[in-house]
């Protein structure tokens, strides 16, 4: 049956309406849901990467929860000076809302991490001991790997070169290729590592061929075969972050208090 | 209602429509499709199992309404039209698992998007719900949907419990890395173990089942 051209318009709009207004029903009514979850799996990362997280049992929420909060004290910095800001406030500051405003932030120089905007505060997180200590701090990364950006946790000892871990919490890159950067067996390589030089230097890499353990060969990493461009991008944002415009002077304050 | 009455006939091509999917004309086994999210998802069967679920559920429905909309469908845009119910489909079933599972939906990562390309959900929409009525194209998407998940799931069992000495996430053979006797092979938790997998039960049932050998060769 040929029911004429305005038919076959009239159906498709009439179709792609109902689809459209399931979809965003389904969208918005469990965004909240969506988003609680993410918090807290952002938490549970941060407790991962700075190996706070329970080794045995259950990781529920309760768990992630309590265990943030006692080992867990995020705090805000300026990234110029290095130094504990706290006018402003931890809870309801947004990384991602601040380098959208030229307030809170401003154009990047030319970088290989494609960082378009640096903000002028960050919030870290810094572990504590049992003694409540700061043990090691976790720094927030984020930069360009192949198809995607990376958002993700550098977690840095007190002498603010050594490294613990590092983690992804959020990324597009193609499963078994650049998402291997997920891979446990990956990132138990980053453990030890240093990420300066004896002059200040940046020198944390990731390379191509083996790297030797951390004792002798401190400053490299193991890419992962299949992901030279997202690696090569874990490198760029390192250098990036741990550098002047990132977390430099916070850093070179850790590794002058040690001294 | 003539639908109270059920001729034998109806029946049996509803049978048909469930139960052909699973060895018959399965669409892994015998048609070749979907094999890709196979090959992805089978190193647990946790993630196998969602993965099924959340392709039978979309296949049911969507096979359910592009056949309630299959006569005022124009046949020259109906693929868009099937792609469009489709996608709408995997949105609400990925947001769901973002909202419920969201551990799982993590892993399964960017294949449950994927189940708009799988084959299996778009050719049973072209090849069976257009041409016929909703209740039997609905029992055609749960068969090939658990046809597809009965491979999925079997390839799961074998790579995780011999790939990795578990069952759900369970230890069944203890590990020699975690101080038990089994060597883990892992070559199962690689992707090239589901080809090996699928190719071998592809073999036994057509072993079973010789008028699924093609011709030629």
């Amino acid at each position: 049956m040929n029911r004429g051209p305005l038919y076959t318009v009239l159906f498709a709009l009439a179709v792609a309406l109902v689809c459209s207004v399931l979809v965003s029903s389904a969208a918005v009514s469990l965004a909240p849901r969506q988003a609680e979850n993410q918090a807290l799996d952002r938490e549970k990362r941060i407790l991962e990467v700075a190996g706070l997280l329970p080794t045995s049992g259950a990781i529920t929420r309760e768990v992630v929860r309590a265990q943030f909060e006692a080992r867990i004290r995020p705090r805000i910095i300026r990234l110029e000076t290095g130094e504990a800001d706290t006018s402003v406030d931890v809870e309801a500051f947004d990384p991602r809302r601040v380098v959208k405003d030229p307030k809170t932030s401003r154009v990047a120089p030319a970088n290989a991490a494609q960082v378009l905007r640096v903000p002028t505060h960050a919030r870290i997180y810094e572990a504590l001991d049992d003694a409540g200590g700061i043990e090691r701090v976790i720094l927030p990364i984020e930069g360009k790997g192949l198809w995607s950006t990376l958002y993700g946790y550098l977690a840095v000892d007190r002498d603010g070169t050594t490294v613990r871990g590092l983690i992804y919490y959020a990324h597009g890159e193609t499963p078994g290729l650049g998402g291997e950067v997920d891979n446990p067996r990956w990132r138990a390589l980053w453990a030890g590592r240093k990420i300066f030089d004896a002059h200040g230097a940046v020198r944390l890499q990731v390379v191509k061929g083996r790297a030797g353990p951390p004792e002798a060969d401190p400053h490299r990493v193991d890419s992962i075969s299949g992901a030279t461009l997202t690696t090569n991008g874990v490198t760029h944002m390192l250098a990036f972050w741990m550098g002047e415009h990132g977390f430099g002077p916070y850093l070179a304050g850790l590794r002058g208090a040690a001294r | 209602m003539s639908e109270h009455v059920l001729d034998p006939a109806e029946t049996e091509r509803r049978k048909k429509a469930l139960l052909d999917p699973l060895f018959t004309n399965n669409p892994i086994a015998l048609q070749v499709l979907g094999i890709c999210s196979a090959l992805a998802v089978t190193t647990k069967l946790e993630t196998a199992l969602v993965m099924s679920v959340a392709l039978t559920v979309v296949v049911a429905f969507s096979n359910l309404t592009v056949s309630l909309l299959r006569r005022g469908i124009p046949s020259s845009i109906r693929i868009i039209v099937q792609l469009m119910i489709i996608a709408s489909l995997v949105i609400i079933t990925d947001q769901i698992l973002k909202a419920y599972l969201f551990d799982i939906s993590r892993q399964l990562s960017v294949f449950v998007g994927l189940i708009i390309t799988n084959c299996i959900v778009m050719g049973r929409a072209e090849a069976y719900a257009m041409q016929n009525p909703p209740w039997r194209s609905f029992l055609d998407g749960v068969g090939n949907g658990l046809g597809y998940s009965m491979v999925l799931i079997l390839v799961a069992f074998v790579r995780e419990l011999f790939g990795s000495g578990r069952l759900f996430g369970v230890s069944v053979l203890p590990l020699d890395t975690e101080g038990g006797w089994y060597v883990a092979n892992g070559l199962l938790v690689l992707s090239p173990a589901a080809f090996f997998l699928i190719g071998i039960f592809i073999w036994v049932l057509r072993w079973f089942r010789p008028e699924q050998i093609e011709e030629g060769n």
